[in-house]
């Protein structure tokens, strides 16, 4: 049991994490000629990617030809309530068209428009229906596209296999030591340059529409090898997952259900979104039942639907609607896209909505509204990056996609995920490759730090006692839920960071029966390392914030204040102490701050 | 209400075997729900795969009471409360621990398929493709690889050795996507026949009837791919397209 | 793209299978079924006798190629043919091998009778009984590629069955509709359906193309064979009893056993 042996393998860039950020990062790295290894939890193409329903967002402008990137930088930025980084929010939007046809060029299918072009449809805070989709299994297409595209390009896969923690060669990373969850194994794999590309960390909390692997790996490796993370307490609760039955609750139900013609009610058959609307966004916003209808069949002339503001706005209404008794037993709003639209349509553009409350909760969505609720959905915060290199702030570390922090700003739009992957996946494979392309010294790791962590590892083997791993996780994500939710006090949050401190007392505590061959209680109690981390720096970045702004409202603050709009809440790790700061944020150029006048 | 008994299958390589767990049922439960509970009170090491719990990313699959399934799909209320329920791995593929198989042949299979090959693109560098073109190739997209299709075909689930010259259902789906794709210009024709082994399959359609998402693999994907390899045999197709001016097959 | 194998062996479980439903009850009822056609259907056609009751003839004799026949079908005809032991070869013999070769051919009564009869498999996820499978790879399964030349041939069946239906309403003192001119027509249109909805058919006729856009004709043919393929395993049940009843009437009208209806 105590067998701390290892293997090793050697690459010029290990990337960490195979959804789509990991997968585009791993085909444009080995595309400069480099050795690309790509290290996987679960098996290939069953990453959190798959899961995304709604689309692309990418200003192609086939739909309205008016779109172009500066209207989609200009709805992100207001989208994240202007706290993104403005850098990346500018490559984001100029890059994401090129991705998207390269995308097809590699064999996605997307729907088409009637000239034959990619359609692409409506969705919350994006000005024009700008989103390339397939019904609603985007993700879906995407993970597959790069990863039958992938397979031929030489990349080395590492299937079913968990990285621990980063090695250190100096101030350089060097290495990634882990185990397969197959053998139980120890691997380390020796890399001149690391991409993360983990995903985040929705496992912390109870209603989540995040998959177990979703843990928080990749903050927390980062923020071990010594890395920033910035904006941890924006964590984006998805206004519409699934209430009931219990056993589905939080599975996300795409907002392609909005996108297409659904509305939200309460019990008394309210469509409450128009008493929801934020000052804000009052100028494109319909503020009453006949426009915003009128605005389905006439974009031009009609001001959008409530039901399609930004997500933070709709899910803070719902919480809202159920606080106030005007929610169904079981805690959840009404979705209604059957009045409008004919069963047919549905099932041909929802395919997957109708199928999963069909054989889940027993409901026809062609004939009843759907019982929806606010989900624990995604984490703006991440590793702080440099924009354009997605440098993060450790020589030889990378990070993409959700892992990393500042593209979305306080509020991430839907759509804008999958288009993040892409463009940043992109950009952390080549400037990871450049990177070990110019790295010409040698790198040392020292071999008595890799057997220490290997017997740390091994220790809930060998505990008498101890505690259940999974009841430790089960109180973290109730803690999390009822404490560091949608809505937060600071009362609440100094109580939940008691807790974590208990829980994590426990976690070194606890035991594990059977040996090391694929056994999930292991797992589970290696990986409540992360999850404590991570669960922790979410609630003191909440904490430290003392404002309301996008997908963190602080119920004693909650008020926008523009004080708070020019900083930056970084953690990071000394002396092995979490260390908060306030930074501030990079100042916008003068040419991109006039997109934003001239509309108003 | 009664209780469920679990009969889950328990072992490694070197052997195992079932072992029942009493579990209590609750409204809306599905296997894997089940499989959870036991884990999370009963047994920490019961290994098996998940991830989405909504059927999408295909990564629960097992036999339950013998029928190949994904475990979040398949609800409790199917069965009589005090009614035994086996849980199996799938048993196409060599065993890891309990629930959990080492499905690599279907990775190794999905290495071989001739990759897309597009033609130029319109002058003005992108391409064009109506629905119409697509909506056939949509539908094997939608496979989410649980594999539970390569799990049933009984051609590699009961003939070991044809492993190595069959492809399986899954990869049929992917080969007739590739060579229906209206801008492929790759002839895939000896491969379909000579490397993915078409031929073993005798449509017995055990594939469609367990397909979670519904595909129709064999009257969509696999009869289509046949009858493409029957069009060289034809010759009154090839007049016809003689007479039309056509190419038999793309270049 | 390494994986770590670490199993080579299967789950260690003993029993066959584990299915508790009764999987076999469709295998048996395919059995009977197609084994009670193939019993009716030989002895029908040794009956060289009772199917033709004026104006109807048994789809089973038609088209009837003998100069003796009961009712002709050509203005010409094949001398009789006898073969030793059985003596007079029944013409239904050599007009059931077309439809017969249709049917045996027939994507879905392949899988039907490989289940049942084969037992290649019995039923999902219950073992094959054969060893050493081959499947459609070598001789003669590998003939079943041919399936396309008899679903030409059906076609020509289907035509001159039509051709019957309409010689149906022909009754010695004119136009007449009796029970058994609606007996062939909902015989013919079942026979058709389950012609038409061909996997074979949906090929051919448009299903070979790539790009649909450019060739809309094709496409719409092959989009309403799709829907109409949807339903061939109904199509190839319903045309299969519609023709032995088909039969089954004429004769007993032929024998005298029950009286034709006239409706107009």
């Amino acid at each position: 049991m105590a067998n701390a042996d290892y293997e090793t393998h050697e690459h010029d860039v290990l990337v960490i994490g195979a959804g789509g950020a990991g997968l585009r990062a791993a085909i444009e790295a080995a595309a400069q000629g480099v050795s690309v290894g790509l290290v996987c939890k679960s098996l290939l193409g069953k990453a959190h990617t798959v899961m995304a329903e709604g689309g692309i967002a990418a200003s192609l402008g086939n739909v309205w030809p008016e779109d172009n990137w500066q209207v989609h930088f200009r709805d992100t930025m207001r989208g994240g309530k202007m706290l993104n980084n403005w850098r990346m929010a500018q490559l984001h939007a100029q890059e994401a068209p090129d991705r998207v046809l390269e995308l097809e060029r590699w064999g996605a299918l997307f729907d088409r428009t009637k000239d034959g072009r990619i359609l692409q449809r409506d969705f919350g805070g994006h000005r024009y229906a700008r989103l390339a989709h397939v019904g609603d299994r985007t993700g879906l297409e995407m993970i597959r596209t790069l990863q039958y595209h992938g397979i031929h390009q030489g990349i080395d896969v590492y299937m079913e296999c968990k990285v621990e923690r980063l090695l250190k060669d100096g101030d350089r990373v060097c290495g990634a030591f882990g185990y397969w969850r197959n053998t139980g194994k120890f691997v380390f794999f020796k890399a001149k340059a690391i991409v993360l590309a983990t995903g985040g960390v929705g496992k912390a909390w109870k209603v989540t529409s995040n998959s177990w692997e979703y843990t928080g790996d990749g903050h927390s490796l980062a923020l071990w090898a010594g890395a920033d993370l910035i904006d941890m307490e924006f964590v984006q609760f998805h206004p519409t997952g699934m209430v009931w039955p219990p056993s589905v609750r939080g599975i996300l139900v795409t907002e392609g259900v909005r996108g297409d013609g659904g509305t939200l009610k309460n019990t008394k058959g309210e469509r409450f979104m128009f008493n929801y609307i934020p000052e804000f966004f009052k100028g494109e916003t319909a503020d009453n039942e006949a426009e915003a209808d009128r605005w389905y069949t006439d974009k031009k002339n009609n001001r959008r639907t409530p039901d399609l503001l930004p997500r933070d706005e709709v899910a803070r209404a719902i919480n809202a609607e159920i606080k106030g008794g005007r929610g169904t037993p079981h805690d959840g709003v009404l979705l209604d896209i059957c009045t409008r639209r004919p069963a047919d349509y549905i099932r041909k553009r929802l395919p997957s909505m109708y199928h999963q409350f069909k054989e889940l909760a027993g409901v026809d969505i062609t004939k009843e509204p759907m019982e929806v609720g606010p989900t624990c959905h995604y984490i703006m915060g991440g590793v702080r990056v440099d924009a354009d290199t997605t440098a993060a702030t450790v020589k030889g570390l990378f990070a993409a996609g959700e892992v990393a922090g500042g593209m979305h700003g306080s509020n991430r739009l839907g759509g804008n995920s999958l288009s993040d992957l892409l463009v940043f996946g992109r950009r952390a494979g080549l400037y990871a490759a450049l990177y070990a392309k110019d790295f010409g010294g040698p790198l040392t790791v020292e071999s008595s730090q890799v057997e220490s962590l290997a017997r740390e590892m091994l220790a809930p083997f060998t505990r008498s006692g101890g505690e259940n791993p999974y009841a430790i996780q089960a109180d973290l994500q109730e803690t999390m839920q009822n404490l560091v939710g949608l809505i937060r006090t600071e009362h609440e949050l100094r109580e939940a960071l008691k807790r974590i401190e208990s829980l994590k007392h426990r976690a070194g505590r606890t035991h594990i029966d059977g040996g090391r061959t694929y056994n999930p209680g292991w797992h589970m109690a290696l990986d409540l390392a992360s999850l404590l981390t991570v669960a922790e720096c979410c609630t003191l970045a909440a904490l430290e914030r003392r404002e309301s702004r996008g997908g963190h409202t602080r119920d004693d603050h909650p008020y926008t204040d523009d004080a708070w709009g020019k900083i930056n809440v970084v953690i990071r790790q000394r002396q092995g102490a979490l260390a908060l700061s306030r930074e501030p944020l990079p100042e916008m150029p003068a040419e991109l701050r006039a997109l934003f006048q001239e509309r108003k | 209400m009664a209780q469920f008994t679990m009969r889950v299958f328990r072992g490694d390589p070197s052997g195992g075997g079932f072992q029942d767990y009493t579990v209590e049922p609750e409204e809306g439960m599905v296997v894997l729900d089940v499989i959870h509970r036991i884990q999370a009170t009963q047994a920490n090491d019961l290994a098996c795969r998940w991830n989405c719990k909504a059927g999408k990313c295909g990564s629960c699959s097992a036999e339950v009471n013998g029928k190949p399934r994904l475990m979040c799909m398949t609800r409790m209320d199917l069965f009589q409360p005090g009614d035994t329920i086996t849980v199996a791995p799938i048993r196409t593929f060599p065993l890891i621990r309990d629930l959990v198989t080492d499905v690599s042949y279907n990775y190794e299979k999905a290495k071989q398929v001739p990759p897309l090959r597009l033609k130029p693109p319109e002058p003005d560098g992108t391409y064009r493709m109506m629905q119409e073109d697509i909506d056939r190739i949509q539908e094997f997209h939608k496979c989410i690889e649980c594999f539970l299709c390569q799990d049933v075909c009984h051609v590699i689930r009961d003939h070991e050795d044809k492993k190595r010259v069959f492809s399986g259902p899954r990869f049929f789906i992917k080969l007739a996507s590739l060579d229906m794709h209206p801008l492929d210009t790759r002839d895939r024709s000896s491969f379909i026949t000579e490397n993915a082994g078409i031929g073993l399959c005798n449509i017995t359609k055990c594939c469609t009837e367990v397909c979670p998402e519904h595909i129709h693999i064999t009257d969509n994907g696999i009869i289509p791919l046949k009858e493409r390899a029957a069009d060289s045999l034809d010759p009154i197709v090839w007049l016809l397209r003689r007479f039309r001016g056509q190419k038999s097959r793309p270049a | 793209m390494s994986s770590r194998v670490i199993g080579q062996s299967r789950p260690a479980i003993t029993a066959s299978h584990l299915r508790t439903d009764p999987w076999w009850a469709l295998p048996i009822t395919v059995v009977i079924v197609i084994g009670s056609f193939l019993v009716y259907s030989t002895w029908a056609a040794f009956q060289n006798a009772h199917y033709f009751a004026p104006p109807y003839l048994s789809p089973f004799y038609s088209p009837c190629l003998y100069r003796s026949c009961l009712h002709p079908s050509f203005a010409f005809g094949l001398p009789d043919i006898h073969v030793p032991i059985i003596g007079l070869l029944s013409p239904a013999f050599l007009i059931l091998a077309g439809p017969g070769l249709f049917r045996l051919t027939c994507y879905y009564y392949r899988k039907a009778y490989y289940r049942s009869f084969w037992l290649a498999p019995p039923a999902c996820a219950v073992p094959d009984v054969k060893r050493n499978y081959t499947g459609e790879a070598k001789f003669p399964l590998i003939l079943q590629a041919f399936h396309r030349y008899t679903w030409y041939l059906a076609v020509l069946f289907i035509v001159m069955l039509t051709w019957d239906a309409i010689l149906a309403f022909r009754f010695p003192n004119g136009f007449g509709i009796g029970v058994g001119t609606l007996v062939m027509w909902i015989n013919v249109i079942c026979l058709a359906a389950y012609t038409f909805s061909c996997h074979s058919c949906r090929h051919v006729c448009g299903g070979y193309v790539n790009a649909f856009s450019k060739t809309p004709v094709r496409y719409r043919a092959w989009h309403f064979l799709t829907r109409l393929n949807e339903r061939h395993p109904m199509f190839a049940w319903l045309s299969l009893f519609s023709v032995a009843l088909t039969d089954v009437y004429i004769r007993l009208v032929s024998i005298g056993i029950i009286r034709d209806l006239r409706i107009i």
